[in-house]
């Protein structure tokens, strides 16, 4: 088993094919989209491949230490072209291959119209795992 | 106890008692309350199995057992051994009085909240380690840590020294809002625990507090759908309101009020009565909820009061009187931006209200009520449209 972070983008990654802003679909369209990203979920805890995801809130800063006895320098909140992350998911799969069909999966989430948002997700390997030596 | 599985609830109820029991024959607090932890913890692994006839009696054994053995390892034995040769016997103690002590201790002023939580929730609480980390989504390792430094921070506080009950009350409403996730419903074990402590103290504010948990806890069942999402109180099927809850909040409230000692828990229990006596929602007595919050605002002088007010305002007076009452306000104020957006809706400012609801759905604190100002302002775009076409 390999742990796979997801990452959903609210600024930075490119344009998904359906892209209206969700204030602009109508709600049940809303409603649609809320059901398919936990039964997306539940599926993965369904299928014992579930581990943790987060939604996160758009405000932040950079923080950087400043020297002994000084206040930590930050640096935001965020500028409007930053890349800024709005949420990830964790999974835990057998192989790369399940991982990029699970992220494809939850990039069809419907959006505007009905229609699948086609958003591009970041999919990121963990750098753990193997703990027997490679024969 | 009867041969039927453990009722967990119970047994928690007897653990204070227990930890007390040990203190008293001159264990230290926190050696005692890790050894009745690891007693509770061995009563859930094997009193389902093999339920004992006297449930306190084997707690304070197996504690007392293991109290010993802890203390056997630490370097202090010597002075301890003394302790162990002349183990008095268990016997009826009055230990209501001993367990406010406890809650005392446990909320002490020095602890951090969530310290003071965690430590509540497992000295007076009788929750395991485990049960605690999941409802605050931590590992539990780091709960045991944070259990571990708590007790050390209070270990040359002596217990029985006096102790304020409203730390104690600030924290079970910490408890309380926490509400539900993982396998322990917290809201319930803050009533749990408000109760228990209601029935030791003689303040209004306890019974204020708790007569607020019952209110709220009684609408739980209408507040979210079963998928999670948020039900606004004016939509909310009153039919799955708790009415025996409800009845028993509203007694507790006026037994307290007839005290004429006014605090802050009392007055925010009255204005929860106030919507939990409503048949419907536009039955609701918004003028005599003003005026609570008046009252509120006085006790209080909170800025998030002033917010609360001024929606309830805006029912009783209209809309323009409440953005009135909002436009006093300091707008970074967490919900400024959904309370007036929700005031511009009701005064038929539909878009406007829709620009709001956008912007406060972009500063929204939780998922479900971020997805509940986008359905919003979804909704009033929708009419919008409509209008045009």
């Amino acid at each position: 088993m390999a742990k796979y972070l997801f990452l959903k983008h609210y600024r930075g990654a490119p344009a998904s094919v359906n892209d209206v802003p969700m204030d602009q679909w109508t709600p049940a369209e809303i409603d649609a989209h809320i059901q398919y990203m936990q039964d997306f979920a539940d599926r993965l805890r369904d299928s014992g491949e579930y581990v943790d995801s987060q939604a996160l809130r758009p405000e932040g800063a950079w923080v950087r230490h400043d020297g002994q006895g000084r206040p930590p320098v930050t640096d935001g909140p965020f500028a409007e072209t930053k890349d800024l992350i709005a949420g990830y998911m964790i999974i835990d799969v057998d192989s790369y291959e399940r991982a990029v069909e699970l992220a494809g999966e939850l990039s069809a989430a419907p959006g505007a119209g009905g229609k699948p948002i086609h958003e591009w997700l970041e999919v990121r390997p963990f750098m753990s795992g193997a703990h027997l030596p490679a024969e | 106890m009867s041969v039927n599985a453990v009722d967990e609830a119970q047994l928690r109820d007897l653990i204070p008692g227990v930890l007390m029991v040990l203190v008293r024959r001159g264990a230290d607090f926190a050696t005692a309350e890790d050894a009745v932890q690891e007693a509770l913890v061995r009563a859930i692994e094997t009193w389902r199995k093999y339920p004992p006839d006297d449930p306190k009696g084997w707690l304070i054994t197996t504690a007392w057992r293991r109290f010993i053995d802890i203390t056997r390892s630490e370097a202090a034995r010597h002075r301890r051994e003394e302790l162990v040769a002349d183990e008095p016997t268990p016997g009826p103690t009055p230990w209501t009085d001993d367990t406010l002590q406890l809650y005392f201790l446990c909320a002490h002023p020095n602890l951090r909240p969530a310290s003071a939580v965690a430590l509540t929730l497992r000295a007076v609480g009788g929750l395991t380690t485990r049960q605690i980390a999941q409802a605050y989504l931590v590992p539990e390792a780091t709960m045991a840590q944070r259990i571990s430094r708590a007790k050390s921070t209070v270990k040359d506080v002596r217990l029985g020294s006096p102790g304020d009950v409203r730390t104690v009350l600030k924290v079970l409403y910490l408890v309380f809002n926490e509400g539900y996730s993982g396998d322990v419903d917290l809201a319930a074990e803050a009533i749990r625990l408000a109760r228990q402590l209601a029935m030791m103290t003689d303040d209004p504010e306890v019974a204020g507090l708790l007569a607020l948990f019952l209110l709220h806890h009684a609408r739980r069942p209408s507040r979210t759908r079963a998928d999670g999402s948020l039900v606004p109180l004016a939509d909310q099927d009153r039919g799955l309101w708790q009415r025996d809850l409800i009845a028993e909040g509203v007694m507790v409230l006026q037994t307290a009020l007839a005290r004429d000692r006014l605090g802050e828990y009392q007055a925010q229990a009255a204005i929860a009565a106030l919507h939990a006596d409503a048949q419907t929602a536009d039955e609701t007595d918004w003028v005599q909820i003003v005026e609570w919050y008046d009252e509120l605002v006085a006790l209080t002088d909170s800025p998030v009061v002033r917010l609360n007010r001024a929606v309830a305002v805006g029912e009783a007076d209209g809309a323009q009187a409440g953005l009135a009452a909002l436009a006093d306000l300091d707008p970074a104020l967490p919900r400024y931006t959904a309370s007036a957006a929700y005031l511009h809706e009701r005064g038929g400012e539909i878009a406007t209200a829709a620009r709001l609801y956008v912007q406060a759905a972009a500063l929204a604190q939780t998922l479900a009520e971020r997805n509940h100002l986008t359905l919003k302002a979804a909704t009033l775009h929708q009419r919008l449209s409509g209008e045009v076409d």
